[in-house]
Parts: C-alpha cells; sequence; structure tokens
C-alpha cells in the first residue's frame, strides 16, 4: 500500500467555532454498500487499511453486504477523516458522522 | 488472461499471470483514461494564494457535477443520515472543508495506482509478476476503472442486461471482464498474503 502520508485534518481549523462539548465527541467511519465494489475486495481493503483479522474484515463486509452499512472504524475527527480518506482512495463508498 | 498465481514467499512474493497484447491496450486505455479524468479534476482547483505560501494544497470544495467524478470522489459526510449533526455539517461547510483538505491527496493515490498498471503491463503482452505493493495499485485500478464504467453504464444489484444494439453493450463486456480480473487478483493475493502470515 501506499505509504501514510501526515494527516491534514481539518479538526484544529473548524473545532474553534464549535461548543467546546462537541470537540471531544466520537466520530465514526461508516461504509456504505454499492452495487460495483465485490465483497472480497472490501473485505481485503478492511484487512489492508485496519489491520483487522480476516474473520473481523469478512464479518464487518457481510454487514455492509446484507445491512447497507457498516461502522469500520472510530475515533477522534482527524483519525476517523483519515480512514474515511483511505477508504476513497481504495474506491469504498465511506463517510464520516458523529457516534449516536 | 490466465489466472493469477502466487510465487515465492516473503519479499520475493509475486502474484503472476499472463496477458495478451489486446488486453493490456484494453487495460491500458482504460486506466489512462480514468487517470485523465481525475487529473483534469486536480488541475482545475481553485488556486489559493495561501496554498503557495503554506505549501498545503486545497482541492475543490464542490462535489463534482459528473456522475462518474462524482462516484470516485464522494463526499465525506452524508447529512440526511446523520442524526446529531453539528452546526457545521448543517450548512455544508463540513463537506467543502473536508473535499478541500483530503481532496488532492485522493486523487494522487488514484494516480499512482494507475501509474503502476501502466509502468507494469508487459507491452505487447505477456508474463507479468507482481510484488504485493504493485498488486495493490492493480486492484485499486481495476477498482477505479470499473467504479467509473459502473456510474456510466448505471451499474445497480439487478445483473445489466442491454440490447447487443446497444452502444453502451461493448463497455458492459469490458466491465464483467476487469471484474474478473479483479476478482481473480483480490483471491490470489487473499491466499498467497495470509500464507505469509
Amino acid at each position: 500500500m501506499a505509504p501514510e502520508e501526515s494527516a491534514p485534518g481539518t479538526s484544529t481549523g473548524t473545532a474553534i467555532a464549535e461548543p467546546a462539548a462537541a470537540v471531544d465527541r466520537p466520530w465514526v467511519t461508516i461504509v456504505w454498500d454499492d452495487p460495483v465494489n465485490l465483497m472480497n475486495y472490501v473485505a481485503y481493503v478492511f484487512q489492508k487499511l485496519f489491520g483487522y483479522p480476516e474473520p473481523k474484515a469478512r464479518e464487518l463486509m457481510l454487514q455492509v453486504h446484507n445491512e447497507g452499512k457498516a461502522v469500520v472504524s472510530a475515533g477522534d475527527r482527524s483519525k476517523v477523516e483519515g480512514d474515511v480518506r483511505k477508504l476513497h482512495a481504495a474506491g469504498l463508498w465511506a463517510t464520516m458522522q458523529h457516534d449516536d | 488472461m490466465r489466472t493469477w498465481r502466487c510465487r515465492g514467499e516473503g519479499d520475493a512474493l509475486r502474484i503472476c499471470s499472463n496477458l495478451e497484447s489486446y488486453e493490456c491496450q484494453l487495460i491500458a486505455s482504460m486506466v489512462g483514461s480514468t487517470s485523465e479524468i481525475l487529473a483534469e479534476r486536480a488541475s482545475t482547483a481553485p488556486r489559493d494564494p495561501l496554498s503557495e505560501i503554506t505549501g498545503i494544497v486545497t482541492g475543490h470544495t464542490e462535489a463534482p457535477g459528473d456522475p462518474t467524478l462524482g462516484r470516485l470522489l464522494p463526499d465525506f459526510h452524508r447529512p440526511d443520515q446523520d442524526e446529531t449533526p453539528s452546526a457545521d455539517t448543517l450548512t455544508g461547510d463540513l463537506n467543502g472543508a473536508l473535499r478541500s483538505l483530503n481532496e488532492p491527496a485522493i486523487i494522487d493515490q488514484k494516480l499512482a495506482a494507475a501509474g503502476v498498471v501502466l509502468d507494469t503491463l508487459p507491452e505487447g503482452g505477456g508474463d507479468i509478476a507482481l510484488t504485493v505493493a504493485q498488486a495493490d495499485g492493480w486492484l485499486t485500478a481495476l477498482n477505479d476503472v470499473r467504479l467509473a464504467l459502473g456510474a456510466m453504464l448505471g451499474v445497480t444489484d439487478e445483473p445489466v442486461d442491454l440490447d447487443p444494439d446497444d452502444p453502451r453493450a461493448a463497455h458492459l463486456d469490458v466491465y464483467d471482464w476487469l471484474t474478473v480480473v479483479q476478482e481473480l487478483l483480490v483471491e490470489a493475493l487473499m491466499g498467497g498474503v495470509s500464507a505469509q502470515d
């Protein structure tokens, strides 16, 4: 895989405008089902990008396939932003949102 | 083409196949076209005087209008799916900011993957032997071509059934063939890499 580049991160730029309580709210990375990405490829990407063991990668892939989406990682905003960037680079349909 | 097979182990592991001349031309053409639309997107990003000083490259803040490019470069956030959005997610500033900061790097990675394919395709066809890193580049680039074709063809979970006279029928054949090439490559990689662990 391509080497990890330094995470640009937007948290310092925009967190200032948010209420203090919102700054530390955890974010989650969501992968959505799409008709083009192959099931094996999606599982392979989860293993490669997140270092998940194959059973966990397959379980998440099947959740995406069967339920339409799955939370694949969580953390602070810049970590999740970096995860979405890597997933987009690999061609998966991923978004980030606040953890409910 | 033959299927992909793993040979060697450790750093010497190679994922090997053999491609006909016309298959190499087809892959080069499809990967090249996808790179062109991505490079054009990068070249049309607004120039920011501040980034020329800081060296931080910023990209477009707006999503691409074209659905093909839109599928290659989706938004980072779906306000319609977020039950507890913050202020900036509602105004749309969040997607603009995330896109501007991240799109250049995403395009660079996709172009790098495409470059790996173009650099490793045997000229005129023949044997090909990829390192794991090169094979990962192939997976990414083949996937991007399939995403682009899938968006153009309107691929859904239902099988696409085109009339043979439909001008898109040839593109669907290419899409289906690339699907097989990618599926065989990822299966070889999963088998080869897990055998190393």
